[in-house]
């Protein structure tokens, strides 16, 4: 079989798909100077519009997607894009950030709606828009609690965040990025922070506590209010990675359990498009106390007018350019206008939902639950003993569905994290379970077959191995 | 309810199967005092009603007029093609390729991506994406922090304020020190004195203002003092610009708006970072590479995965996680839809037309600055406050005018942009609005706000 | 699993030659290596560097991990193995000869009799 080309080996010298406006004029050497030009061109793909039609086209069969395969990974909530939204955001693509004020109000208008809709969501009392993912709201969000600490006089005292064993990587590396210590606690046989060892971690020393809830295991921290009174108490601020609000969202509110900073993965829970690994959105609410540090601008109102204020002299400064992911914001926006808070309860009543049913039909499958309890809005699962979840991830691709989030959280061994979401109906989760049960029954009855898997995918298994020894990040130029 | 497709049987099946008589069992979790709190949002809209709404707040929003505005945005040739293409809903709605054997549309786009931003910036390592050019400088930062052990970086006052403040929040919670070069009369950066406690030089070309810099002279100043030289540049004016690998730049960044992604008020768009074989192993963010399949077939995955969250989480060389791999499609079909010949001629005519607005404004009175080295834009000298000037042109149907911040020392001022799009009749449109709000012409001119 | 009679170890896998004119030589165990699966990468310390007992020295990349090698004695790195720059395989398939670390100059030649046995690190591995 042969390799699929690159885009780089289709076409021939002198041909391209489309043509710009052309200037004739004076040369670049003389309106310049020969000393700022490049002396080769860049080796740029040469193909006709056709060539390349069929080369995106062809390239984009070759990948899964919600749009044509059941995604169920856990902590990624890869519910359905509705395609509404494109339309949506679509309507405002000629904005330039820096036209007048004045002169964008609608979209103003509608970035300032986002704003309160996102306080009433979370229960917090400012929202800032710009974070352009998860990983950038906590870094947002962890600078700020920085910024209080030491408007307090405590910013050489307090020099540890804690973070759950069980917590996402990206917690723990943002607590780096912001020059703090990192603390792990244990996860308890109940599936929960160990609340003993939670509070012994706690001191003086403790900037804040960083949690999802509910957690990577799909589990609510029933003890919550305690630990945000205990964090509290020791003068910690509580951080809440929203990564996991679409079990909760319209129904329980980070601000009410104690959070005093949250960031949403508006790619979640807000269901803008994964984008094939971003652009994300991630947003940051906190609680009055720690509005003053909040990265500028935030879109205020001054009578009817809306305006970009910039004058917010204790900020921690910006996290980015101009204002966020404003075609993201639109979809989000619009997805909120047309759930209300009735829809939104039923959002993440339905994704609840879904996951008990899945761990339910997996259960009956043969695969073993981690911490075997009702859970939120995903569970962990395990393989029978002697087979591996790599193996089955793989044997999953042949039947047309995407394989849950695996070996994440690392505190659970073959971890299987699944996340129906609930855009799923009840006979796409039956289908899924039954072709779990397939599989291992192929894979008792064969000890072949899981090691063959996949066998119908575009490539097969992967030489990764020698990917990461011997890296090849660009193409040689030298084939074709 | 839309997107949710239970119907009351689905979701009595579901209860049974799971043993539970009501969902509201499943949420006993939930502590009951902060269970279903009263949420006060607007009431939900149907899809004709929302777009209506919609169409009612874009309306009051400038669109498709006139635009010389800058400033690391610009509006630029989208083909039909490009957005046809890239916004197909396998990559629309795919997530992150972990499952390499169902995910070569992303993996293997994401190489032509890496490959194309390796061509134009001469240095051989690009990542998958940044969140945007201006978090890409941050980051590229800190890699020159890790990489030389020092703990201060330089940086060109003529690097984009926005994307100097960001920098600022990064570097500040690890005290490290930002040293700011100040310009030359010419907007242009002097060849500064870097000290060996300096773990990066960073210059931007064209810089904020629209200028070139003499790059060859920075990386020799960045290196004679063992530190790196970061480029921040712009990569569609690197059709025609020499690239940061020839003058030996360490770390090309920059923001990847002016390649094919609409202007969308500002985001999302796309950062890139492309470094040299020396300092791969310190790349933040997702690398896809080449390899084989058990069948021998060429074949792309994410690698190098040890530098990233999940795996060395508090050590790693940065907590990104999502990029923004769509917009970083955009480019690479637009890229591949221009080719060579394409993009050169869009930056050709983009230098051509904002020397030919520099000329016009020049014919017509204006204070335009004497440096004529500049790209796509430059500084006019205006009598009214610039965000003033913007908004008064506003009013008269176009968009022009970036203010030039107090920091840089010559009065009130604009830039002023141009594009391959820009045409005759703008700049008519610019010259008759300049000349309305009394910006050429007579000085003393009474002015109508 | 191969645990070499003549070498001392330290809990988290690593292992250390008996001091030879005050210099030790570092490197990980036969089960560390086959728990990490193939080595990808390895991040050596600076010559030169000083070196607490249990201060992380190196890392050991595989595919889908990093692990932290700690230095087992307290000491100086006098050498690197650079031959694992571009053959990092050599940890896999001699993690007691060619899949060498560094050497350090200890501080306290003593020590390395204070490190587990052959018999006592068997009892560690076989606990995972
Ligand atoms: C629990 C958790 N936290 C944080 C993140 C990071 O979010 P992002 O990829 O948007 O940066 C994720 C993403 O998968 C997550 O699952």
């Amino acid at each position: 079989m042969s390799d699929f080309p690159l885009v780089f080996e289709r076409g021939m010298p002198g041909r391209r798909a489309a043509r710009p406006p052309v200037t004739e004029g004076a040369g670049m050497a003389e309106l310049l100077g020969e000393d700022a030009l490049r002396a080769h061109p860049p080796r740029l793909p040469e193909v006709s519009e056709l060539d390349l039609v069929r080369h995106y086209t062809q390239l984009a069969h070759r990948q899964f997607s919600i749009d044509g395969n059941f995604y169920p990974l856990g902590s990624c909530t890869m519910k359905y894009n509705p395609k509404l939204h494109e339309d949506a955001a679509d309507r405002f693509l000629d904005l330039h950030p820096y036209q007048d004020p004045d002169h964008a109000q609608g979209i103003l208008a509608l970035l300032h709606g986002l704003q309160g809709d996102l306080a009433t969501i979370t229960g917090m009392d400012a929202i800032s828009l710009q974070p352009a993912a998860g990983a950038h709201g906590e870094l947002t969000g962890i600078l700020m609690i920085r910024a209080f600490h030491e408007a307090n006089g405590e910013g050489e005292q307090r020099r540890v965040v804690i973070c759950p064993d069980g917590a996402h990587g990206t917690n723990p590396a943002t607590a780096s990025m912001a020059g703090y210590d990192v603390v792990e606690v244990p996860t308890g046989p109940d599936g929960e922070v160990d609340f003993a060892a939670f509070e012994a971690a706690l001191g003086p020393d403790t900037a804040a506590v960083m949690l999802t809830n509910p957690n990577t295991l799909g589990i609510f921290e029933r003890r919550i209010l305690r630990m945000s009174a205990a964090a509290h108490a020791v003068g910690a601020q509580l951080y809440y990675d929203g990564a996991n609000l679409n079990a909760v969202v319209g129904r329980a509110r980070p601000g009410d359990m104690g959070f005093d900073v949250v960031h949403l993965n508006l790619h979640k829970t807000f269901t803008t498009p994964h984008g094939g690994g971003g652009p994300g959105t991630g947003p940051v609410g906190v609680k009055a106390h720690l509005a003053p540090f909040l990265p500028a601008p935030l879109v205020a109102r001054e009578g009817d007018r809306f305006v970009l204020d910039t004058d917010r002299p204790r900020s921690i400064g910006r996290m980015r350019s101009f204002y966020g992911n404003v075609g993201n914001l639109v979809r989000a926006y619009a997805y909120i206008r047309t759930l209300g808070a009735e829809g939104l309860r039923r959002v993440s009543s339905m994704a609840v939902l879904n996951a008990n049913y899945l761990r339910v039909r997996m259960k009956e499958a043969g695969f073993t639950i981690a911490f075997d309890r009702v859970n939120m809005h995903e569970f962990v699962a395990q393989p029978p003993a002697g087979l591996r979840t790599l193996d089955i991830a793989k044997a999953l691709l042949d039947h047309g569905v995407h394989p849950m989030t695996v070996y994440f959280p690392l505190i659970v061994k073959e971890a299987m994290m699944v996340e129906p979401t609930e855009t799923e109906s009840l006979e796409t989760l039956d289908a899924y379970a039954a072709i779990l049960a397939e599989v291992l029954e192929r894979a008792q009855a064969d000890p072949g077959y899981l090691a063959e898997a996949p066998r119908s995918t575009p490539v097969r298994r992967l030489d990764e191995t020698t990917a990461a020894r011997k890296p090849v990040l660009r193409y040689g130029f030298t084939a074709g | 309810m839309p997107y949710v497709p239970h119907t009351d049987d689905d979701v009595r099946r579901a209860l049974a199967a799971i043993g539970v008589d009501r969902v509201d069992d499943l949420f006993a979790d939930v502590p009951a005092e902060i269970l279903d709190p009263p949420l006060d949002l607007p009431a939900p809209m149907d899809e004709v009603t929302l777009l209506a709404h919609l169409d009612a707040l874009a309306a009051r929003d400038q669109q498709a007029v006139p635009t010389f505005l800058g400033g690391g945005v610009r509006r630029h040739f989208i083909p039909a093609v490009t957005p046809r293409l890239a916004l197909q809903g396998e990559f629309v709605t795919a997530y992150t390729p972990y499952q390499a054997e169902v995910s070569q549309g992303v993996l293997q786009s994401t190489f032509e991506f890496q490959t194309m931003m390796s061509e134009l910036t001469g240095l051989p390592n690009s990542n998958a994406s940044m969140y945007d050019g201006a978090s890409a400088v941050a980051e590229a930062a800190l890699l020159a922090v890790r990489q030389t052990h020092r703990e201060t970086v330089m940086v060109s006052r003529a690097v984009h304020p926005e994307t100097r403040e960001v920098l600022q929040t990064y570097l500040w919670p690890l005290d490290i020190d930002v040293e700011v070069v100040d310009l030359e009369p010419s907007l242009t950066t002097p060849v500064p004195g870097v000290g060996d406690h300096v773990a990066a030089l960073i210059v931007q070309d064209p810089n904020h203002l629209g200028y070139l810099e003499d790059m060859p002279a920075m990386a020799a100043a960045a290196h004679a003092a063992g530190a790196l030289l970061i480029a921040v540049v712009d990569p569609l004016a690197l059709a025609v610009l020499r690239e940061p690998g020839s003058y030996g730049a360490d770390i090309a960044v920059g923001d990847g708006q002016v390649l094919g992604v609409p202007m969308q008020f500002g985001g999302p768009a796309f950062g890139f970072m492309v470094v040299t074989d020396a300092l791969l192993r310190q790349l933040p963010g997702r690398l896809v590479g080449q390899t084989t399949d058990v069948d021998g077939r060429r074949a792309f995955v994410l690698t190098l995965q040890a530098r990233e969250q999940h795996i060395r989480r508090s050590k790693a060389k940065s907590n990104i996680c999502s990029n923004h791999q769509l917009a970083a499609l955009l480019a690479t079909v637009n890229m591949a839809a221009l080719g060579p010949t394409g993009l050169r001629e869009m930056a050709e005519a983009t230098v051509r037309r904002a020397h030919r607005l520099a000329a016009a404004l020049r014919g017509a009175g204006a204070d335009v600055a004497p440096n004529e080295r500049f790209f796509a834009e430059f500084v006019l000298r205006t009598r009214a406050e610039g965000a003033t000037v913007r908004r008064r042109l506003a009013k008269r149907g176009v968009r022009a005018g970036v203010p030039v911040p107090p920091e840089y020392g010559i009065g009130n001022a604009v830039t002023l942009a141009a594009t391959e799009l820009t045409t005759d009749a703008d700049i008519e449109a610019l010259l008759a609005a300049l000349h309305d709000v009394g910006e050429l012409g007579v000085v003393g001119t009474e002015v109508v706000a | 699993m191969k645990i070499p009679q003549e070498l001392r170890f330290a809990a988290s896998h690593e292992w250390a030659t008996e001091p030879a004119d005050g210099i030790v030589t570092v490197g990980i165990t036969d089960f560390a290596q086959d728990q990490l699966g193939d080595v990808v990468f390895v991040e050596l310390p600076e010559v030169g560097r000083t070196l607490a007992a249990g201060e992380a020295a190196a890392v050991v990349e595989s595919v889908k991990t990093a692990s932290d090698i700690n230095a087992p004695l307290a000491g100086e790195v006098v050498e690197v193995n650079g031959a694992l720059l571009d053959a990092p395989e050599a940890i896999n398939t001699d993690a007691y000869g060619e899949g060498w670390l560094f050497r350090l100059r200890v501080t306290d030649g003593d020590a390395w009799g204070g490190l587990l046995d052959a018999d006592a690190y068997a009892a560690v591995a076989e606990e995972g």
